[in-house]
């Protein structure tokens, strides 16, 4: 069968299919069929075997965890649009910035409110809470949405877990047991937070919902705070202080649901107060 | 004053979406960024800055329009300037450190070179055969990402093509990134 040459371009378009189905079909056929199209069969090859020699390097890629100055990248800028404001200089302003991003969208933060952006010492002091809780907000939805690998280790080491977070936070820390209510631990994982690591701890129900506790131990206030309530899109967080630490406990439920959940999160975690925070 | 509030409820609204939109970008970015430099760290820091310039000019963003290619044209400027002030581009030999053999599903050696033959491309040539390979996107779509005819594209890709196959076969012209080979 003695076929036509081939345009180039049309070779190329027939390997990376954006040809109409007609036309692929015709040159498919042609290059299998006849023996004078060797040469550009051969192309075609080579190109094939390009592409998934680059997908297989780069592909693994995608499945990395996001770095977290790039999610801030995106959320300062997010909280820049609202608030004008000279260009961020550093990370902790951009931080400050989300919070403020977070402030807007949060509903029932309880009499707490930002009175003061000029004052930064005190506005910082103000806002540590609230940043906490929008990083777990977002740690929260960067790393349950994740099907593969939501958890750098398994609950299957628990104990190796607890230790190695315990050990890299500088503080001893427990995982909650909140299967009474019906989620069991799944795993935990390592992030940055503000000046130092901070700790995600993943809980999954049977249905496949899924909570984290973020646990920081770089409060600087040493202080107590009730409950608070905080939502980011459809991600509910209740966050407290104890202390050096800083708790958020976030879901995709409902609020009263999450909210007895992070009672008991506190119980366990905060064994010699005798009552639940205001 | 209702008015008001309803505007800005909205404004938050569309701002929350355009956050959302980007963060499902980034996976995508960096795996560009990364097979574009060749280098983990400066990938990132390229993301992080395309990132800033995409809030800074998010007017030239046409809502409901897909972001992807927006966000790609915006890289590519930011990489084509940092091209033209750089003296002509050296890879640190250091920087294929990054490359975790591990990861690869095909045979690492094979990859390796292939990830050496990459970044032995012309730039121009480079965005243009992983616009199209890695990321999938349309000759027409590659044009407009790039802010170059359509023909323009095929030519490149004609060419990187080409040169890809030379260096894999030890053919490539001699230059003095082809002594560089890697050993791991």
């Amino acid at each position: 069968m003695k076929t036509p040459a081939i345009p180039e371009e049309d070779l190329h378009a027939f390997a990376d299919g954006q040809l109409p189905a007609a036309r692929a079909s015709e040159i498919a056929a042609w290059l299998e069929q006849d023996p004078t199209q060797a040469e550009a069969a051969e192309q075609v090859r080579d190109w094939r075997w390009q592409k998934r020699a680059l997908h297989a390097h780069f592909d693994p890629v995608l499945e990395e965890a996001l770095p977290p100055r790039l999610v801030a990248a995106v959320l300062a800028g997010a909280s820049r649009q609202e608030q004008p404001r000279a260009p961020a200089a550093n990370a902790a302003r951009w931080w400050r910035m989300a919070a403020m991003l977070l402030l807007s969208m949060a509903s029932g933060v309880g009499g707490w409110y930002l009175h003061d952006i000029g004052d930064d010492g005190r506005h910082a002091r103000a806002q540590a809470p609230l940043v906490l809780a929008r990083q777990a907000a977002v740690a929260h939805a960067v790393f349950s949405a994740d099907l593969r690998r939501p958890v750098e280790v398994g609950a299957d080491q628990e104990q190796a877990l607890v230790t190695w977070l315990s050990r890299r936070l500088g503080a001893s820390l427990r995982a909650p047991k909140l299967a009474p209510l019906g989620y069991d631990l799944i795993g935990g994982r390592l992030l940055p937070g503000q000046s130092g690591p901070v700790a995600q701890f993943m809980y999954q129900d049977a249905a496949g919902q899924r909570l984290t506790l973020y646990v920081s131990h770089e409060q600087v206030q040493n202080r107590e705070t009730g409950f608070r309530f905080a939502q980011e899109g459809k991600v509910n967080v209740f966050y407290w202080i104890d202390g050096q630490f800083g708790y958020a406990l976030s879901g995709g439920i409902a609020r009263t649901e999450l909210s007895r959940i992070a009672s008991s999160v506190y119980e366990q975690l905060s064994p010699l107060t005798s009552s639940p925070p205001r | 004053m209702f008015t008001r509030q309803a505007r800005q409820q909205r404004q938050q609204r569309e701002r929350q979406a355009d956050e959302q939109a980007m963060l499902a970008c980034l996976p995508r970015l960096r795996r560009y960024a990364r097979a574009l430099t060749g280098a983990r760290e400066a990938a990132d820091d390229l993301v992080q800055d395309t990132l800033e310039r995409a809030w800074q000019k998010l007017d030239s963003w046409q809502r409901g329009s897909p972001m992807r290619p927006w966000l790609f044209s915006i890289m590519h400027n930011l990489h084509a300037d940092a091209r033209r002030r750089a003296s002509p581009a050296t890879v640190a030999l250091d920087e294929y450190g990054e490359i975790d053999q591990a990861q690869a599903a095909l045979d690492p050696g094979v990859l390796l070179d292939l990830e050496t033959a990459l970044q032995l491309l012309p730039p121009e040539q480079r965005e243009v055969l992983l616009l199209v390979v890695l990321e999938e996107m349309r000759y027409e779509e590659v044009a407009v990402t790039l802010g170059i005819p359509t023909g323009t594209v095929m030519s490149r890709l004609s060419r990187a093509r080409e040169r890809l196959r030379r260096v894999m076969q030890g053919q490539g012209e001699s230059s003095p990134g082809s002594s560089l080979k890697v050993v791991k």
